[in-house]
């Protein structure tokens, strides 16, 4: 789990503060040098054929990514959490209502809805994280769900309602502090998830759009010269492998942990 | 419960076909915008040929009568197509490529996982998981590309994309595909099968004498799945969307690339075909995932 945090780490730091350190920026389109090899002219990983460097795209690709995918996790904490949590506390038909809905959506081809609404609503990188906030808070929805039903029959939150502490009141005081640790854990796995989604949507033309990068983009780009370049499909695909790949190691020995402390 | 399962599974079909219907009207744009504006009486008839000038309630009744009789409409694009037409040549190859890859990924992921669990602890077990989650973080459009490279560039063994008379175009998508599912798969079927074993009748089973093997076999096996078939329905949602950009990136005439391009060039009645389609089948999965439960363990079998 360490070693999964700390290559995140690494790669969210040098997104956020490397294309500083360069002298190039992302969109910078330069004629003298178009399609240079890897380590010429001061362009560590070459440039493309429209003469930009591809390290500051890398880098700005990785931290557009990561950027969709943290606010994207954060719209579907919220209404996941706000979800969850009215439909366990309120319980009874409200509750079976709620939960319906969260079956019945989790029976929908969602993927396909985000590209319907990629192609409704135009490109917007803003719409691009709020598309894929409305539809990754299920999962959350069903677990904060969960734990506010065990948690109401415990007895301090008992005793809070017997010393006649207000529903608001309890519910903020004692309920949610107790939800969050099982939120951050699927709130960790559902990152990568959605790093995921979005680099698929970009691939495919439907995310963030040119000049803007990311690394699905950067991924459909490399495929499409990789007979005469492979470095352009390995280097954005081996960065956006190696984010979900640690991210979803970390939050899942994080779930683990929270399930065995639980025990 | 099947029939209870049915029901609930129309209404959901409705919904979201309904608001496919409504997504897709409420968009800006429509089929008939090209690159050259069309005269406005040539767009009024072509409008009214296919009944776009009414009301947007009228429109999903419309479609919802037709679709009742089993026919998707035309394709606003692909001129003298109907979508079912389209359909019919394009979900061959979707429902080949995703059966190979589901086939694939269930033997592939059960065997890692099941033999994962009775190596649980050792080293063995640790390696295969750490792998399972590594498949699991590989999406499809950079396995899909990447493979390509090596076997079809590099190594020349396969074909890089399309079609041929044989079967070897099939192998780069359907392990492009079948990869991440594997890995889900793997996972599931060692969590089944360890929580499995270290429950009260395999204990028992272990006391009287029974053999390791036929404790496997007999007592062990069909509860330890029971996750495995649960996730039956959201590997369906998996493959389907994955064959979209597998389809793309091998070049495939498949359902995925329509619906794509459906959505990119607001050819309503494809692309609603397709999204009524893929949610049948998925809403079909999990009623079969449902079957498959009953059968693995009895006790579900009631309510």
């Amino acid at each position: 789990m360490k070693a999964a945090l700390i290559i995140v780490a690494v790669i969210a730091l040098a997104a956020l503060f490397g294309p500083l350190l360069l002298p190039y920026d992302p969109i910078s389109i330069d004629w003298n040098s178009v399609r240079v090899g890897l380590f010429t002219d001061g362009h560590m990983l070459g440039t493309d054929d429209l003469g930009r460097d591809r390290l500051a795209r890398l880098l700005v690709g990785t931290r557009v990514t990561l950027s969709v995918a943290l606010a994207a996790a954060m719209v579907a904490l919220v209404i996941g959490v706000a979800w969850g949590a009215i439909a366990g506390w309120v319980g009874g038909r409200t509750d079976e209502l709620m939960m319906r809905i969260v079956d019945g959506l989790y029976a929908l081809p969602f993927m396909f809805v985000v590209i319907l609404l990629m192609v409704v609503f135009g490109r917007s990188i803003l719409l691009v994280f709020l598309g894929i906030g409305f539809v990754e808070w299920l999962t959350m929805a069903r677990v904060v769900r969960g734990q506010v039903i065990a948690l109401k029959q415990r007895p301090f939150v008992l005793a809070a309602e017997a010393a006649g502490s207000p529903a608001r009141a309890t519910l903020i005081r004692h309920i949610l502090p107790n939800v969050a640790g099982v939120a951050i854990a699927y709130l960790m796995l559902t990152v990568p998830h959605v790093v995921m989604i979005e680099s698929f949507l970009s691939f495919l033309g439907l995310g963030v759009q040119e000049p803007m990068t990311s690394l699905g983009i950067l991924v459909n780009e490399g495929a499409e010269e990789m007979d005469m370049n492979p470095a352009a499909l390995l280097l954005p695909g081996g960065v956006l492998i190696a984010l979900i790949a640690c991210l979803t190691i970390a939050g899942e020995r994080f779930r683990d942990r929270l399930a065995d402390a639980a025990k | 419960m099947i029939a209870q399962r049915l029901l609930t599974a129309i209404p959901t079909l409705l919904a979201i076909i309904i608001l496919s219907f409504i997504l897709m009207r409420i968009a800006p744009g429509g089929p008939f915008d090209g690159e050259r504006p069309l005269a406005p009486e040539v767009r009024a008839s072509l409008e009214a040929a296919y009944g776009l000038d009414k009301s947007l309630p009228e429109q999903v009744w419309m479609y919802l009568s037709r679709l009742a009789q089993g026919d998707f409409g035309p394709s606003m694009v692909y001129r003298d197509f109907t979508v079912s037409g389209l359909i019919a040549e394009a979900l061959p190859v979707s429902l080949l490529i995703g059966g190979c890859a589901l086939v694939l990924a269930a033997m592939l992921g059960i065997s890692a996982g099941l033999w994962a669990a009775l190596r649980a602890g050792k080293w063995q077990d640790e390696v295969l998981m750490l792998g399972a989650t590594l498949l699991t973080a590989l999406p499809t459009f950079v396995t899909g590309p990447l493979l390509a490279l090596i076997f079809g560039l590099w190594l020349g063994w396969l074909p890089v994309s399309g079609q041929n008379d044989g079967i070897n175009w099939l192998i780069l998508p359907v392990v492009a595909l079948a990869l991440p599912v594997t890995g889900a798969v793997a996972k599931l079927a060692r969590a089944g099968l360890a929580g499995e074993l270290g429950s009260d009748h395999i204990r028992a089973a272990r006391a009287r004498g029974i053999a390791p093997l036929t404790i496997l076999r007999r007592h062990a096996l069909r509860p330890a799945l029971v996750p495995v078939a649960s996730y039956l329905g959201p590997a369906a949602a998996a493959l389907l969307t994955g064959a979209v950009v597998i389809e793309t990136v091998f070049g495939l005439p498949g359902l995925g690339r329509y619906f794509v391009q459906g959505a990119l060039n607001r050819d309503y009645p494809l692309v609603l075909g397709v999204v009524t389609l893929y949610a049948a089948l998925i809403i079909l999965f999990n009623l079969f995932a449902d079957l498959i439960y009953g059968w693995l363990d009895p006790r579900m079998r009631e309510g």
